[in-house]
């Protein structure tokens, strides 16, 4: 049985999906996802202890060994995302049972409880793999099902989103898609270890062009800047819990895929000193911080707000791995999971306020510090976290991306990145004020949210402070993750 | 009472006892007599903790501790020496003054939330008293980011545009300053000497950085330490000044400008060392934006007809003193400066204290309204007069001996140059500070008083001003504590 583990963490997700999708009964539906995503996140965590235990654990499909076979490949890299995909899962479902219960229709509810299931296994599904085709497979069940749910979103606006998401991610995958085949028609391997060693043997252009391919394809879906465009509406007007969900796993797993590609498949060599991607990556990463951070401070609806302080942070992950270093890949790591800590408390206390109020905008917000506190104080604590305040997850992702920036000598970089982050302050502020420093005006009914929103938001934030105060674990794994993906030490 | 304590533990408490008040404080808060008891007990609990490490200190212990380890390398830790044990000491001692002193004044202004107001305050004197302990660079940082944060909401306690406003100001300049310069400063020490330990000598000396690096280095501590108030940065005091005068007085005077300062003094002696700084000549240029601000900040007190914000553009400029000693980097001026901590604390919270008695009492706020005004209320002046002699470092009062010791620091170092500005501006303090005890003592009052029930300030606010007024008195005759602890910081 545990030897099965690595197809396990897929499967149950994915074939608890259909089951959940045939329940009449809302709650039926949620109950199961509740199941499977808890067991998903038992599962691994079962695996991370293994693998920092024993090392790599290697799994061959159907018995079928590598080069004929799929195979499933867990390292300390892909163990660590497992941990925070179904980690968010974990703490999502059990806050969706009262949100989606009032943003979504009855019937439509346990479909959206299976296009979550279904997005969490291609999203486990893309890190635990170890072949580059059936990566592809897992990337368009997590993007089929995740244009789905972002469909499912109250307002009709949200279909508008879904399909200019559809489109977006689909020249994505096409882009890689074709850098597969470019990649596969010069080795005839599909299988990433096979791939790693022969491509630095084909001296063709092909594999360059393929390079580029894959780079822009995920660099789509990543919602890298410029190609961002999709990602502000499709977080606005998605339902609350899917915009939590989505926000603090899928770019995280597509970045993880650009950490595969890059390191693990083409090798630190060729990407860095063949294709110059610092060069490219570097600029974007700075512009991305510094306008999407500018672009959130003039919105007026907070989720939207949000959405384009995540393209920000995607920025500060890009940063870190352009340096190429072990410290600045820590850094792009640790902010992979301390910002899915930090994004999934601020929406779900967004979430919270779109479940009593009814809306999530900058002015129905005034003075609601008043009538939800809790609520309110998440938001705060977890806006704290996004500035980067000592204590919190955010200064631990800051400390080692200004470090490894120092280490490389490019302190001026440094100094726009520490003033970038005060960008954060300033639209998590405009918020604050809003809730703090007017009288409420709104319906007299509106009160606190009820427990079972607050329990899940309060957990993270607890964790926000938590990472942020030992962070030796995290840190260490991210440290031992960087070196094994530059090819050294363990 | 107390039970057997480590001297790490001891500091730890001393962190603890606050917070713990704190949850009585809310515990209580529908029981305001209960509740203030509470605040009363706590404080003076704090005050023997901290002194109970005073004869280890001084006997050449550095007791400590490591309670959390963040990041790999890197602990949260505790440590006391004498300096952090001054700071610690002065903060402490005028916390129990100001509880009682707010006794009075939150009651007789009726103000609102007090809870919320008691229980931030404590918050706020435990960071302070983590700056003080903090065992390492990066400890001190946590604590002084803390600090910021928990007084937020006593700078915008009255919750008003202008108090939105005043907060925007407070937290943007801290915020971009301590983030932008005083992390990176932070992150490049770590990464140059790869520790961030505070040790006698400093760590960077064996960095092999040369002397324009080092000089840039110490101007983004210099600056990015915003809570000193160095010029251009320092707009965010008189922002402040919106919060309830006890916050002013303990906080805005005391307990958070003086993490600041503190912060300059550890960063110059343990972390550059002061010889190491003398022989780069890093603090060459800087001196002089130090010894700018004093002046330039004493010019704006003149100009401020509000007795808040002038007493606020004072405390800019008397900050800049303790920095001037600390750049100085020989042993008179970092004497000096450490000395004159303490002393201005005292000297400046007996001012915020009358101030706060006068609006109580009188409703008035400004100084040209003050006029005969100490007929009426003579122990709330005297006490003023008595605060402002020190500050202006007159004797009897306290404030001679730093100012004493920083003039012979900078005779040390050569500069006659800032010697003059030393003397400058103490006589444009005595100007600026004495006008107002004078137009209340010896001008009468504009038109007959409007409302003849002005009298003194409610008895425990009284109380608190007269004691903090003769323990400046009494600093002058007994500065030895002070001056042994400092000495001990220089090590002679």
């Amino acid at each position: 049985m545990l030897d099965h583990l690595p197809i396990l963490q897929v499967v149950v997700p994915l074939m608890v999906a259909p089951v959940a999708a045939l329940m009449r009964r809302r709650d039926a539906a949620w109950l199961l996802a509740l199941l499977a995503t808890w067991a998903s996140l038992g599962i691994a965590v079962l695996l991370l202890l293994r693998v920092l235990d024993e090392g790599t654990i290697i799994y061959s499909l159907g018995g079928w060994a590598a080069p004929w076979g799929i195979e499933y490949r867990v390292d300390t890299v892909s163990a660590y995302v497992l941990v925070v995909v179904a980690g968010i899962g974990a703490i999502v479902t059990p806050y969706a049972r009262l949100s989606v219960a009032r943003e979504v229709g009855h019937q439509v509810a346990p479909l959206l409880y299976a296009a979550l299931l279904l997005c969490l296994a291609g999203l486990l599904g893309i890190t635990i793999t170890g072949d580059v085709f059936n990566l592809f497979v897992f990337l368009e069940i997590s993007s089929i099902s995740a244009y789905a749910l972002i469909a499912m979103g109250p307002d009709r606006r949200a279909l508008h989103a879904s399909y200019k998401y559809l489109i977006m991610g689909s020249i994505g995958a096409t882009f890689i898609v074709i850098g597969i085949g470019m990649m596969y028609m010069m080795t005839g391997t599909l299988n990433m270890a096979d791939l790693a060693v022969r491509l630095p043997l084909v001296g063709s252009r092909t594999i360059s062009v393929a390079f580029a391919f894959l780079t822009v394809g995920i660099s789509l879906k990543l919602a890298l800047f410029p190609l961002h465009a999709w990602l502000p509406d499709a977080y606005a007007y998605a339902p609350s819990t899917v915009t939590a969900f989505l926000a603090s796993t899928a770019t995280k797993v597509a970045f993880y895929v650009l950490l595969r590609v890059f390191f693990s498949i083409y090798g630190v060599v060729f990407a860095f000193e063949t294709m110059t991607l610092h060069w490219i990556l570097l600029p974007l990463a700075l512009v991305a911080v510094l306008s999407a951070s500018f672009s959130a401070i003039s919105q007026e609806d907070v989720k939207r707000l949000l959405a384009y302080s995540s393209v920000a942070q995607i920025g500060y992950m890009i940063l870190g791995i352009s340096l190429g270093t072990v410290t600045g890949l820590t850094a792009g790591l640790l902010h992979l999971f301390n910002h899915a800590l930090i994004k999934a408390a601020l929406f779900m206390a967004v979430g919270a306020v779109m479940y009593q109020v009814g809306s999530v905008r900058i002015e129905a917000m005034r003075g609601l510090a008043k009538r939800m506190p809790w609520t309110m104080a998440a938001f705060v604590a977890g806006g704290l976290s996004l500035i980067g305040v000592p204590f919190t997850v955010g200064f631990v992702s800051k400390w080692y991306l200004v470090l490894g920036l120092v280490e490389s000598g490019m302190w001026e970089v440094a100094l726009l990145v520490l003033l970038g982050s005060l960008l954060a302050g300033a639209y998590i502020w405009k918020v604050v004020e809003a809730a703090y420093f007017n009288d409420f005006l709104g319906d007299l009914e509106v009160k606190e949210a009820p427990l079972q929103l607050l329990i899940p938001i309060w957990v993270l934030v607890a964790a926000n402070f938590y990472f942020g105060i030992d962070a030796t674990v995290t840190a260490g794994v991210a440290r031992q993750a960087a070196q094994l993906l530059l090819g050294m030490g363990p | 009472m107390i039970p057997d304590l480590t001297g790490g533990q001891t500091a730890m408490a001393a962190l603890l006892v606050p917070l713990l008040g704190a949850l009585f404080t809310v515990g209580f808060r529908n029981r305001p007599n209960l509740r203030e008891t509470a605040t009363l007990i706590t404080a003076g609990a704090v005050f023997a903790l901290v002194l109970s490490l005073l004869p280890q200190v001084l006997a050449g212990e550095r007791p400590g501790m490591v309670f959390a380890e963040p990041l790999p390398g890197l602990p949260l830790s505790l440590e006391v020496e004498p300096l952090g044990l001054l700071f610690a000491l002065v903060a402490s001692s005028l916390w129990i003054v100001t509880s009682l002193y707010s006794i009075g004044y939150m009651r007789a202004h009726h103000e609102k939330n007090q809870t919320r107001f008691y229980l931030f305050f404590a918050v706020a004197i435990s960071s302070a008293l983590g700056v003080a302990f903090a065992g390492n660079l990066f400890t001190l940082f946590f604590f002084y980011e803390a600090l910021t944060l928990c007084t937020f909401p006593l700078v915008t306690h009255h919750q008003t545009p202008a108090a939105k406003r005043a907060g925007r100001v407070y937290l943007g300049i801290l915020l971009t300053t301590s983030i932008g310069f005083q992390l990176l400063a932070i992150v490049w020490t770590y990464s140059l000497a790869g520790t961030l330990d505070f040790r006698p000598g400093g760590i960077l000396a064996d960095a092999g950085i040369s002397g324009a690096v080092a000089a840039g280095l110490l101007a983004l501590y210099v600056f990015g330490i915003g809570k000193a108030a160095v010029m251009p940065f320092h707009r965010w005091l008189p922002a402040a000044m919106v919060a309830p005068t006890p916050v002013s007085a303990l906080l805005h005077a005391v307990a958070v400008v003086k993490a600041g300062v503190f912060t300059v003094l550890k960063v110059c002696v343990y972390i550059f060392g002061w010889e190491f700084i003398t022989e780069t000549g890093a603090s060459e240029w800087l001196i002089w934006v130090a010894a700018a601000t004093i002046i330039l900040a004493s010019l704006v007190a003149f100009t401020k007809d509000n007795l808040k914000a002038r007493l606020a553009y004072s405390t800019i400029s008397q900050l800049s003193y303790i920095v001037l000693g600390a750049l100085l980097a020989n042993k008179w001026g970092i004497i000096g400066g450490g000395m004159h901590i303490a002393m201005h604390a005292f000297g400046k919270i007996t001012l915020f204290f009358a101030a706060g008695a006068i609006m109580v009492a009188a409703h008035k706020t400004e100084i040209s309204q003050m006029k005969g005004l100490g007929r009426t209320m003579p122990i709330t002046f005297g006490a003023f007069f008595l605060g402002a002699l020190s500050i202006i470092g007159l004797p009897p009062a306290g404030g001679a001996w730093s100012k004493w010791f920083l003039g012979l620091g900078t005779l040390e170092a050569g500069e006659l140059g800032l010697l003059a500005v030393l003397m400058l501006s103490s006589l444009l303090t005595l100007v600026y500070l004495l006008e107002i005890p004078v137009k209340a003592f010896f001008l009468p009052p504009d038109e007959p008083p409007s409302n003849p029930g002005i009298k003194e300030a409610p008895l425990p606010s009284l109380i608190a001003l007269v004691v903090t007024a003769l323990l400046s008195i009494g600093l002058f005759l007994y500065p030895k504590v002070i001056y042994d602890l400092m000495a001990l910081v220089v090590g002679s």
